[in-house]
């Protein structure tokens, strides 16, 4: 077999019969990401719900895509970590975005895109700005679309401050999924992450800034959660000002009915121009985001794949394809053709169901070994769920932590400049990858050189691509099993 | 007696257009501007004149 099959082989299929060729070729499927929970942990109603949207299921990140339109510009509080003025087209991060649309345009986009991007399930407005304080536009844009493409799912982020005088309405227009910012849950906490925001007319700073923020966030939480709407929560990890803290947040979101909670790293670069940037404060390592994560993983189901993407990204999160989908190249007039999405979800499916068959032997296998070792393995993948990339490729790698206890998804490493660009690798960039992959003791990939194979050995990390086109769990599993099996054979 | 916006700090991002009491403040062209005859600083209404309370920029809506 050998055959390299992405998802981009998939979007790019002219006919459904091409895209299922393309799949039985030993395409893509599954693996981890998000809530890693399947059907079988969460009641129907709420795996209904998740099951297509990339951000909250990690097992459908790696078939559905999602999109955000930044229509809702102005926000209501200023944080320290945002720079509004900030806009760059090679910057990936919460906030930043190349053109504001109105609610008309970003009409046209979404059914641009959906007559391009079957994979695309959801719609978000996550800034710049706050869709709950910028309200009109929001209810606008998400009016026009919903009209137009009744299945694609609808959410939004807020900071919460504005989002009590909205529940209502958030229900009404189905919107199922919300996330907050709640970095604090104690005032004095905020007072170093919030300078300021504007409520009732006037601009609160300092504690009582603060206080009016918590008190808001807490009831908006509330009454989503009365509501049965799935809240997800993002806490933006800070060392030294909320990272002891960040617990304590999780015991009250989970408490007042939270979904899932996710834990990002500050991004901070004096470049940025935000407060923080400017004023040396650092963002945590992949070492402490870790730690914590762990800590809380009794709590409110973690997200792990989160990959804090731009306000305008489109396509799956491990990738970005905005810019394809500027407004210049919208056409004037568009009109919504379903025909690639419903034949992609009937292909999905299916590969679904095999992946899930896939995963439980996987754990059932390991479930029968002794073996104690724990190993980190880092598995590159171009989406589906399976071990296809190239490791001179990978943009970023997907890492598992693999034992007898299970597979668990840890999250992902982004790679800064890819080692094989155009043919030839670069020993710099290898070095830059060999720094990404500290701590990592594996590397599953669909293809590797005996050069890089060789440089990563040195550098203590075994790889390999003896499981090339496997689901990524079955691909761990069968790599624990040889490394590690005979120890449990012999204990 | 109102407020101008300075074009060049202005991020576009319309939170001064709708917090103004007096709609007072506009699009034009790629930027807001605010008339002054509708200006009224807010005076006799907040506190604090709306625009300048709710801009995310420092010295960006100040008086003219």
């Amino acid at each position: 077999m050998g055959q390299i099959v992405s998802l981009a082989s998939l979007t790019s299929a002219k006919s459904t019969e091409d895209m299922r060729k393309a799949l039985e070729g030993g395409g893509c499927a599954s693996s981890s990401c998000g809530s890693s929970d399947g059907p079988s942990d969460m009641a129907p109603e709420i795996w209904d719900k998740i099951k297509d949207h990339p951000c909250y299921s990690e097992e459908a990140h790696h078939y559905f895509a999602r999109m955000h339109v930044a229509v809702a510009p102005a926000c209501n509080i200023q944080c320290n970590y945002c720079n509004r003025k900030y806009d760059c087209a090679n910057e990936s991060r919460p906030g930043v975005v190349s053109e504001k649309l109105t609610p008309e345009d970003a009409a046209r986009k979404v059914i641009t895109v959906a007559n391009e991007v079957p994979q695309l399930s959801v719609l978000g407005i996550a800034g710049p700005g706050d869709a709950c304080y910028d309200w009109k536009k929001t209810k606008a844009t998400f009016y026009s679309i919903a009209k137009e493409i009744p299945d694609i799912k609808l959410c939004l982020s807020t900071n919460g401050l504005a989002l009590p005088d909205h529940v209502d309405e958030i229900a009404d227009m189905n919107i199922d999924h919300v996330t907050i910012t709640i970095n604090m849950v104690d005032p004095q906490v905020g007072v170093g992450i919030y300078p300021w925001i504007f409520y009732q007319h006037k601009r609160w700073t300092g504690l009582d800034a603060s206080k009016i923020l918590h008190e808001r966030q807490m009831l908006g939480l509330e009454m989503l959660t009365s509501r049965g709407i799935l809240t997800k929560i993002n806490s933006v990890m800070i060392p030294g000002v909320n990272d002891h803290h960040l617990p304590e947040v999780n015991k009250v979101v989970k408490a007042k009915g939270a979904f899932l909670h996710n834990i990002m790293p500050l991004i901070s670069d004096p470049a940025h121009g935000t407060h923080y940037g400017l004023t040396g404060q650092r963002g945590p390592t992949a070492a402490e985001l870790k730690t914590l994560q762990d800590q809380l993983s009794d709590g409110t189901k973690l997200m792990r794949h989160c990959r804090q993407c731009r306000a305008d990204a489109v396509g799956l999160l491990g990738e970005d394809r905005g810019q394809e989908f500027n407004m210049v190249h919208v056409p004037e007039t568009v009109t919504y053709d379903p025909s690639k999405r419903e034949a992609y979800r009937e292909i999905v499916a299916k590969e679904r169901g095999e992946h899930v068959a896939s995963k439980e032997a996987a754990k059932a296998e390991l479930r029968t070994m002794s073996a104690d070792a724990k190993v980190l393995v880092a598995v590159a993948t171009k989406g589906g769920g399976r071990i296809n990339q190239h490791f001179g490729h990978a943009k970023e790698f997907q890492v598992y932590e693999v034992g007898a206890f299970g597979i668990t998804f840890v999250g992902h490493r982004k790679v800064e400049s890819q080692y094989c660009e155009g043919g030839w690798g670069e020993d710099a960039a290898l070095d830059g990858v060999i720094s990404t992959l500290e701590g990592i003791d594996v590397v599953l990939c669909s293809k590797i050189g005996d050069c890089p194979k060789d440089q990563l050995t040195a550098a203590g990390i075994v790889a390999t691509d003896d499981y090339a086109h496997e689901w990524i769990e079955a691909g761990l599993t069968a790599w624990f099993a040889a490394a590690h099996g005979d120890v449990a054979l012999r204990a | 007696m109102a407020y101008k916006i300075i074009k060049s700090q202005c991020t576009v991002c319309g939170a001064c257009e709708f917090e103004c009491p007096n709609a007072a403040i506009r699009m034009k062209g790629d930027t807001y501007i605010i008339d002054p005859v509708k200006c009224t600083e807010c005076e006799g209404q907040f506190d604090a004149p709306q625009c300048a309370a709710v801009c995310p920029v420092p010295k960006t809506c100040v008086p003219a």
